[in-house]
C-alpha cells in the first residue's frame, strides 16, 4: 500500500501531462463512440424545425465570451445552420460586450455556407449595455433599444426589420451563454411577455438551470459540449449540414479524460484510506 | 445634500419601476426609463477603465517590479482602441483580426488551464472523508460518466432505465433540481429584500464615504 | 502546417498561456497582460460603436431628440469622480441605475424564481420521483432556515436537506469537470487541426 501513498504525492506536472495526453490521443485516434441525443436538446431542435417559414423570426442572443468559446461556439454554429437551412430569419444580438465579435465570426462562417444575405436573411444588432433594460426594451420596441445594427446602419433601412417590432414577431429566443444571462431572459422576457426561451449553456451552469426546464420556462436546453454535439448530430441526420462536427469529434476525448479523472479520484481515495490505516496501525 | 439627492433619485426610479409593472398607463414612463438606463450605462465603462489605467500608469511611473508588463497592457489597450475607433469593427478589419487571433485564443486558453488544475485538485484533495463528501463524490462520478458517450457504452447491455445516462438524468432532474430550487428560493428572496433595501435607502453602500 | 500568420499568432498566444503549467514565466506574464489590454481596448471601441453612436449621437444629432440630453448629462456625471471637488455627483447616475434596476427586478424575480418555481413543485401526479423532488425542496429550504435552532423535526429535515444539497453539488462538480475539459479539448483541436493540420 506504500506505493499508493507515494503515488498520491507525485508532481502535479505528471498529472497535467496525463490529462493532456488523454485529451490529445483520442483526437489522433478516434474511438467513434456514438453520441445519444437527450430529450432537452431534441425539444429545441423540434421547436425550430416546426417554426413556419413565413412566420416569426428567431432571436439568437450570443451571450458568451472568449473564455467559453470552445464549448459554446459549436452550439451557435449548429443552431445557425439549422435556421438557415429552414430559411428562417435570424436576428442576432448580444448582452455581453465581447459578443459582437463572436457573433461576427459565427455569422461570417455559416451565412457564407448557405449563401444567406445580410439584411434580408439575418441581421446583427450588436451589443447594448445593461441586461434587464435591453431584454425588457425589446418587448416594447426593438428599434428603440438598438436604433442601428452593429455597423451603424439605421434599423429602418434594413428590410427584414420592417416586420420585426417586438417579441410578438419572434418565435423563439435562443440564448447561448456562459453565465446567468439565460435566467435574466426568463425573468424579464418570459415572465412579462410570455416569450419562449431555449438556452445553450456551459456545463458549469447546466445543473443549475434544471428547475427552469422542469417548469417549462426553458422549452429545452443544450448543456455543454455534449449538448452541442447532440445538436450537430440532429442537424446532420436531418440532412441540413455536412460540415465538420467540432463538438462531436471532441466527445471521444471528453470520455477518455473523464475516465482518467475518475481513476485519479479513486487512486487518491485509496491512497488516503491506505495512509489512514497505516497511521492507525502505528498508533 | 450630497447623499439626499441620489437617495431620492434611487427611490423615485425604483418605486416607479415596481408600480409600472401593475399600471399600464405608466408605460411611456417605463419605456423612457429603460432608454435612459441604457444611455447612462454607456458611460459606466469609464469607471472600470479609469481604475485599470490608473493602476498600470502608476506602476510604470514608479518603475515597480514588473512595470514593463503594465506597459504592455497600456500599449495594447491604446492600440486596440485606436484601431477599432479608426478602422471600424466589421469582419475583415484589423480590429476583428486582433479579436479573432489574439483575444479569443488568450481567453479560451486561460480557461482551458483550469482543466489541468481541476484534475490535479481532484486527485489530491477530493476525499470521501465523510458521508456527505461520499455522496458528493458518487453523484459527481455518475454525472461525469453519464454525460459522455462512454457512460452509455459501459452499460448498454442493461435495461434502459438503469443505464448510467438514465441514472444521470434522474439525478439531475429530481434530487439535483430539488436542491437547486430550494437554493433558488432563498437567493430570490434575498435579492428581493436587497432590492427593497436599496430602493428605500437602507442599503447605501453605493454612496461611498461621507461627504 | 498552417501558413496563415493569424493562426501562428494564435498558436504563440496559446502556447504562452499553457507554459504556465510548467511554471510561471515571462511569456505567460506577457500574454496575460496583453489579454487585459486588448480586452479593454476592445470594449472602448465597442462602447463607442454600440453605445455612444446609436444611443446618443444619432438620437441627438440625427433625430434631433434633445430629451436625450438628460440621460447623456447623467452619464457624463460618471466622469465627475476624476475631479475631487465634484466627485459626489457621480452618485446620481449610480443611484438611478441601481434604483431602476432594483425596481425592475422585484416583480420579475417574484414571478420567475418564486411563483413559477412554486407552481412547478406542485403536481397532481404522485410518482416516487415527484415525492423525492418535493421532499428535496422542503428539506433544502429547512437546511437554510436559521431563525430556529436545528433540533427535533427541523434537525431531521435539515439532515435530509444536506443529502440533497450534496447530491446537487456533486452533479454540479461533475458538470464543471466536463466544462473545463471541453475548453481544453477545444484548444487541442485548434492546435492539431488549424495549426498542425494532422486531424480533420
Amino acid at each position: 500500500m506504500n506505493w499508493l501513498v507515494k503515488l498520491s504525492k507525485i508532481d502535479r506536472r505528471v498529472v497535467f501531462l496525463l490529462i493532456g495526453a488523454a485529451a490529445v490521443i483520442p483526437l489522433l485516434k478516434p474511438l467513434w463512440l456514438p453520441v445519444h441525443v437527450t430529450e432537452h436538446v431534441q425539444k429545441v431542435f423540434d421547436f425550430i424545425e416546426n417554426i413556419p417559414v413565413e412566420g416569426q423570426a428567431v432571436l439568437l442572443s450570443v451571450d458568451y465570451t472568449p473564455e467559453t468559446f470552445p464549448e459554446l461556439h459549436p452550439m451557435t454554429l449548429a443552431i445557425l445552420r439549422h435556421c438557415f437551412t429552414r430559411n428562417l430569419k435570424v436576428v442576432c444580438m448580444t448582452l455581453q460586450p465581447a459578443g459582437p465579435g463572436i457573433a461576427e465570426l459565427a455569422l461570417g462562417t455559416v451565412a457564407a455556407e448557405y449563401g444567406r444575405k445580410y439584411g434580408e436573411d439575418y441581421v446583427l444588432l450588436g451589443y447594448r449595455p445593461g441586461i434587464s433594460p435591453v431584454i425588457l426594451g425589446i418587448g416594447e420596441d426593438i428599434k428603440r433599444v438598438f436604433v442601428t445594427d452593429n455597423y451603424a446602419t439605421d434599423l429602418g433601412d434594413i428590410g427584414m426589420m420592417d416586420e420585426i417590432r417586438n417579441y410578438d414577431d419572434i418565435a423563439l429566443v435562443v440564448t447561448i451563454s456562459g453565465s446567468s444571462i439565460p435566467e435574466s431572459w426568463i425573468s424579464y422576457a418570459h415572465s412579462r411577455y410570455g416569450q419562449l426561451i431555449a438556452s445553450g449553456v456551459t456545463a458549469v451552469m447546466a445543473a443549475d438551470f434544471y428547475p427552469y426546464l422542469q417548469t417549462g420556462q426553458f422549452i429545452g436546453m443544450l448543456g455543454g459540449l455534449k449538448g452541442a454535439s447532440e445538436y450537430e448530430i440532429l442537424v446532420e441526420r436531418a440532412g441540413f449540414s455536412r460540415e465538420r462536427k467540432t463538438a462531436t469529434i471532441g466527445m471521444d476525448s471528453q470520455s477518455v479524460v473523464h475516465l482518467v479523472i475518475i481513476v485519479f479520484i479513486v487512486l487518491g481515495n485509496l491512497a488516503y484510506f491506505a495512509s489512514r490505516r497505516t497511521r492507525r496501525e502505528e498508533v | 445634500m450630497g447623499r439626499r439627492i441620489p437617495l431620492m433619485i434611487c427611490f423615485v426610479a425604483g418605486i416607479l419601476m415596481v408600480i409600472q409593472f401593475f399600471t399600464p398607463p405608466l408605460r411611456s414612463v417605463y419605456e423612457m426609463v429603460l432608454d435612459w438606463y441604457i444611455v447612462i450605462l454607456v458611460f459606466a465603462l469609464a469607471v472600470g477603465l479609469q481604475t485599470t489605467i490608473y493602476l498600470h500608469v502608476n506602476k510604470v511611473r514608479r518603475r515597480v517590479k514588473g512595470y514593463l508588463y503594465s506597459l504592455v497592457t497600456l500599449v495594447s489597450l491604446v492600440s486596440m482602441a485606436t484601431i477599432g475607433l479608426a478602422g471600424g469593427i466589421r469582419q475583415g478589419s484589423w480590429f476583428m483580426w486582433l479579436f479573432e487571433h489574439i483575444q479569443v485564443p488568450l481567453g479560451a486558453t486561460m480557461f482551458a488551464l483550469l482543466a489541468f488544475f481541476m484534475a490535479s485538485a481532484a486527485y489530491r484533495a477530493f476525499r470521501a472523508r465523510t458521508l456527505e463528501a461520499t455522496l458528493l463524490l458518487v453523484a459527481a462520478v455518475i454525472v461525469m460518466l453519464g454525460r459522455v458517450p462512454i457512460g452509455y457504452f459501459l452499460t448498454k447491455g442493461l435495461p434502459e432505465s438503469i443505464q448510467i445516462p438514465a441514472a444521470t438524468e434522474w439525478i439531475l432532474m429530481y434530487p439535483n433540481m430539488a436542491a437547486k430550487r430550494g437554493i433558488m428560493f432563498g437567493v430570490a428572496l434575498g435579492m428581493i429584500s436587497t432590492a427593497l433595501k436599496v430602493i428605500v435607502g437602507i442599503e447605501r453602500g453605493y454612496l461611498g464615504g461621507r461627504r | 502546417m498552417s501558413t496563415n500568420p493569424g493562426v501562428w499568432v494564435a498558436v504563440i498566444m496559446t502556447i504562452g498561456i499553457f507554459s504556465f503549467l510548467y511554471k510561471d514565466n515571462p511569456l505567460y506574464k506577457f500574454c496575460e497582460h496583453l489579454f487585459v489590454g486588448i480586452s479593454l481596448g476592445y470594449y472602448v471601441a465597442l462602447y463607442w460603436n454600440n453605445g455612444v453612436i446609436p444611443k446618443l449621437y444619432i438620437p441627438l444629432f440625427r433625430q434631433h431628440n434633445y430629451f436625450y440630453l438628460i440621460p447623456g448629462f447623467l452619464g457624463i456625471l460618471y466622469f465627475s469622480r476624476f475631479v475631487r471637488k465634484y466627485a459626489y455627483l457621480s452618485r446620481w447616475p449610480m443611484a438611478f441605475v441601481l434604483g431602476a434596476g432594483s425596481g425592475l427586478s422585484i416583480p420579475a424575480i417574484l414571478q420567475a424564481r418564486i411563483i413559477a418555481q412554486m407552481r412547478g413543485t406542485m403536481s397532481d401526479t404522485f410518482t416516487v420521483s415527484y415525492v423525492v423532488m418535493v421532499i428535496g425542496v422542503l428539506a433544502t429550504l429547512s437546511y437554510f432556515f436559521f431563525s430556529r435552532e436545528h433540533k427535533g423535526f427541523l434537525k431531521i429535515a435539515s439532515g435530509i436537506g444536506i443529502v440533497y444539497i450534496m447530491v446537487g453539488f456533486g452533479a454540479t462538480f461533475g458538470y464543471t469537470v466536463m466544462a473545463r475539459v471541453s475548453l481544453l479539448i477545444g484548444r487541442a483541436q485548434f492546435l492539431l487541426r488549424d495549426w498542425l493540420g494532422i486531424i480533420d
